[in-house]
């Protein structure tokens, strides 16, 4: 029984840290309409940005929250330069700009800082409680803790505060919001930016807690797990991405840990389940009826 | 003025004069530039195949590796593990991607658009853990590898076509008639009343479907030709490459590549992607070969190209130029301004037939 | 000086010109109607004169010109837009449209006041404020779209034909507010419309449009008896 325990308490610690870059998925999801393929490697670079501020002596939150920063500000970048034209085009043409930005983040990240594997110090201690031997790690308490807060936050931000109504707006009635006064441009910009700021949180959290280092292909799988998340949970859903990411995260420890038969293949299952939700309810579990806009 | 008949023979003779380029080549070039051009004839079979699936018809898959994956794995298997030749492998190969095609594509039919897109990712990612746990041959990893003597051309291959010790030549060969036989089975699927129906079913599916159109039946045969593009080119790169890898990296990124072909090559014609391929199997070669040279002076600049990883950073960026710079692609805006200086008329209106110009 | 002065208007859409130098004016506290068929250049008129496509010639509101600047900037100076087809924000409930028209404000406390006013004037809204409002009927989402415009106080109000698809019934209730809130807050309203009869109504002066130009021009009383108009619009 303590075994099941530890093994749930470690299928939360994962679903935490899919959530928390789910999180950036619905957030863009939700201010332009589309699903980001490259919210990973723009994590990984903000992650990489951590490694470089940390390793040039900062203490590590301050280089987190250094990185949040510069995260933000390029994601605003992103959307302007590169999102902007290509907004409301088709499907083969967003999957190609978001891949081609996927390929170019990578690489640029592996010509910057080197394709060697770098040892990104953890941001609090690494501790293990063992409460009637259930284990439960620091890592678990503290990702979990991050995405309460950031939920509550998101919450807050969009629905109690005018620039949250104009982003709801912008995303829901670009023109009719316009012709109200609201910034439509800035304000997607800013939408992107506080993703992009997300994400810079979820990998240096993320990583060291899932992996021995970091490298280029460490945003890679994550990625995946996430997206069934967000599917799951529902693309325009914050509170979905949370359950979606929890759900996705029990279901590979449990998988791994009890159906040896398909350990080896644990990837079926975000993606079985990314499937059977979009087939069965193309709107997840917490979405509204209107995400098949994409 | 030139007349459209004048551009019609123009077209064609051109195309001569590239076929007859191509059968010449492996006796013109070295074994490394023959295997080259074999690469970009099998990616740019495979692009064409994706071709008709996402620009022709709409679904948007990069997930395309898995089925190319699929038919390397079967011929190699066949050639490897039971002593099979090479050619009749095809015709298993070829149905068998076929098939998985259209059980890929019938759950497709109730995904869209990015949806879809994220679904056939599902594809690249899964096909490598399912033939490494279910195919117990690799020894626990994705490469199958060949000997030389496998594949080597069999005895009823004159030497002027195939000579010894150049197996290349044999391997282009078949790599080319391959080629050759999907492009005009491509040429003749746009040209007849499927084809039709793929562009209409992209455009405007419910008003295809009140003229009698099925949808579904559209939708699914589309992929499953495609699948069966993508795995003939598989088979071809067992021949070619001597072996067969699809680990996680190589399938996500080859079904990549044949993004990349489609894009750069033109999603509006058929051999727009041709062209891609060659494009991405060659610019890949220069980037990492003859770049550096021209920079000589400009270290950093060395030093960056000579990563490894600079290639796939330069095709995202193309990428994303393409989209901006050429929406039709390259081969789509050679034929914008042929039929410019063709017609003379500058002002004329092209109806824009390609999904990246909506 | 006029609220909005528009002199010479040329407007369209990538290479089709739709509007070909159109010369009208709209005073403060008046209603004025610009009547036309379809395809006649109304709605690429109110387009223009809120930035939503590039115009040449003269547009100046309360002095000021406006050409060439952007969507919001025209909003929050004072230019009200009621959009063709509603322009509802349908994810939104009906409390958050109407807080959104108050985007470009910031009197908090006079801002709700303003939100229970209108849950005052059309009842059907204050019934269905935590509704999304994608789900309410033609007639309550026009309702909405008047109310979400005038939340910004706007000084000119530009409604892109507010009878379109609704019952005869809810137009007839529709226009009359419009005129009780024209004489009672003194906004200034442009309509754009095909149903003359209700538009002439509640309006002072009048134009009529014909494939982007203008082809008469009077008194609302005038155009009502000009035969051309009582027999293309008015169906006598």
């Amino acid at each position: 029984m303590s075994l099941f325990l530890t093994q749930l308490m470690n299928g939360i610690g994962n679903g935490a840290v899919y959530a928390s870059l789910a999180l950036a998925l619905v957030l863009i999801f939700r201010t332009t309409g589309i699903l980001n393929f490259s919210q990973g490697e723009m994590a990984l670079y903000s992650t990489y940005l951590v490694w470089y501020f940390s390793n040039r002596g900062l203490p590590v939150w301050v280089a987190i929250l250094l990185s949040m920063t510069l995260s933000f500000i390029g994601g605003a970048a992103i959307e302007r330069i590169v999102i902007r034209p290509v907004e409301r085009a088709s499907p083969l043409v967003l999957v190609i700009v978001t891949i081609g930005m996927f390929l170019a983040i990578n690489s640029i990240v592996q010509v910057q800082f080197g394709a060697d594997a770098k040892h990104l110090t953890r941001a609090y201690p690494a501790h293990v409680w063992r409460p009637g031997n259930v284990q439960i790690s620091a890592d678990t308490l503290v990702l979990v803790g991050i995405l309460i807060l950031e939920c509550l936050f998101l919450y807050l931000l969009l629905q109690r505060t005018k620039l949250g109504l104009g982003v709801r707006a912008a995303a829901s009635n670009p023109e009719s919001s316009r012709l109200l006064g609201v910034p439509v441009g800035r304000t997607l910009m800013f939408g992107w930016g506080l993703a992009a700021a997300l994400g810079a949180l979820a990998g240096s959290l993320a990583i060291p807690a899932s992996q021995p280092a970091l490298s280029a292909a460490s945003m890679q799988s994550i990625l995946v797990f996430s997206f069934a998340a967000a599917a799951l949970g529902g693309f325009d859903s914050t509170i979905g991405a949370v359950v979606g990411g929890m759900i996705v995260g029990v279901a590979q420890t449990l998988t791994t840990q009890y159906i040896k038969a398909l350990s080896d293949i644990v990837l079926v299952v975000p993606f079985g389940l990314i499937l059977v939700v979009l087939m069965v309810r193309p709107q997840g579990l917490f979405g509204s009826r209107h995400v098949e806009r994409v | 003025m030139r007349s459209r008949r004048q551009l019609q023979v123009l077209a064609l003779a051109t195309a001569v004069v590239v076929l007859a380029f191509l059968i010449v080549l492996p006796h013109q070039y070295g074994s490394t530039n023959t295997t080259r051009w074999a690469q970009a004839l099998y990616i740019g079979v495979a692009a064409m195949g994706l071709n008709l699936l996402t620009g022709y018809n709409g679904q948007v898959s990069i997930g395309h590796g898995a089925f190319f994956g699929l038919g390397a794995y079967t011929s190699a298997l066949l050639v490897n593990q039971h002593g099979w030749q090479f050619l009749p492998t095809l015709l298993v190969a070829g149905p068998l991607c076929f098939l998985v095609g259209v059980a890929v594509g019938f759950p497709a039919l109730r995904v869209k658009g990015l949806y879809l897109a994220l679904v056939t990712l599902g594809l690249a990612v899964l096909f490598p853990d399912l033939t490494k746990h279910y195919v117990h041959v690799t020894g626990g990893t994705n490469l199958v590898a060949m000997t030389g003597s496998e594949l080597a051309p069999p005895a009823w291959v004159p030497t002027s076509v195939s000579a010894i010790g150049r197996d290349d030549q044999w391997a282009y060969y078949v790599t080319l008639a391959i080629a050759i036989g999907l492009f005009l089975a491509a040429m003749f699927i746009i040209r007849s009343r499927f084809g039709r129906a793929l562009i209409a079913v992209r455009d405007h599916e419910a008003a295809a479907a009140t003229v009698g159109i099925n949808t579904s039946f559209v939708k699914v045969s589309a992929f499953a030709i495609s699948a069966l593009y993508a795995g003939l080119a598989g088979s071809c790169s067992v021949l070619v490459d001597h072996l067969a890898n699809a680990d996680k990296v190589q399938t996500f990124q080859i079904s990549i590549e044949f993004l990349v072909a489609v894009v750069i090559g033109g999603t509006a014609t058929v051999v727009g992607p041709l062209v891609g391929g060659w494009l991405v199997v060659f610019l890949q070669h220069w980037i990492s070969d003859s770049l550096p040279k021209h920079v000589g002076s400009i270290s950093v600049l060395k030093r960056t190209l000579a990563n490894p990883a600079a290639s796939p950073a330069i095709f995202g960026i193309i990428l994303i130029l393409f989209v901006f710079v050429l929406p039709d692609g390259l081969v789509g805006g050679v034929r914008r301004l042929v039929s410019r200086i063709g017609r003379g008329d500058v002002n004329d209106i092209q109806p824009s037939t390609t999904p990246l110009t909506t | 000086m006029s609220l909005l002065e528009v002199r010479d208007l040329i407007a369209g859409y990538g290479p089709v010109r739709v509007l070909h130098g159109v010369t009208f004016n709209v005073d403060e506290g008046e209603v004025v109607v610009i009547l036309g068929a379809n395809g006649a250049g109304k709605t690429t008129t109110l387009r223009a004169l809120s930035g939503m496509i590039p115009a040449k010639g003269v547009v100046a509101f309360a002095g000021h010109s406006i050409v060439g600047w952007q969507t919001d900037r025209i909003a929050t100076a004072g230019v009200g837009h009621v959009p063709q087809g509603r322009g509802t924000l349908s994810d939104l409930t009906v409390h958050d449209n109407l807080l959104l028209g108050a985007y470009s404000r910031r009197d908090r406390a006079q801002i709700n006041a303003d939100i229970e006013r209108w849950y005052a004037i059309f009842p059907r809204l204050g019934e269905r404020r935590m509704q999304a409002a994608g789900s309410m009927s033609g007639g309550e989402q026009q309702m909405l779209a008047i109310a979400r415009a005038l939340m910004s106080r706007p000084r000119l109000v530009l409604l892109d034909e507010p009878s379109l698809g609704l019952a005869p019934i809810v137009t007839q209730e529709l226009f009359r507010t419009l005129g009780d809130l024209n004489r009672e807050d003194g906004v200034s309203m442009l309509v754009v419309e095909q149903n003359a009869g209700l538009a002439l109504g509640i309006a002072k002066r009048g134009y009529v449009l014909e494939v982007g130009r203008i082809v008469v021009s009077g008194s609302a009383d005038e155009l009502a008896h000009n035969d051309d108009v009582r027999r293309a619009y008015l169906g006598i």
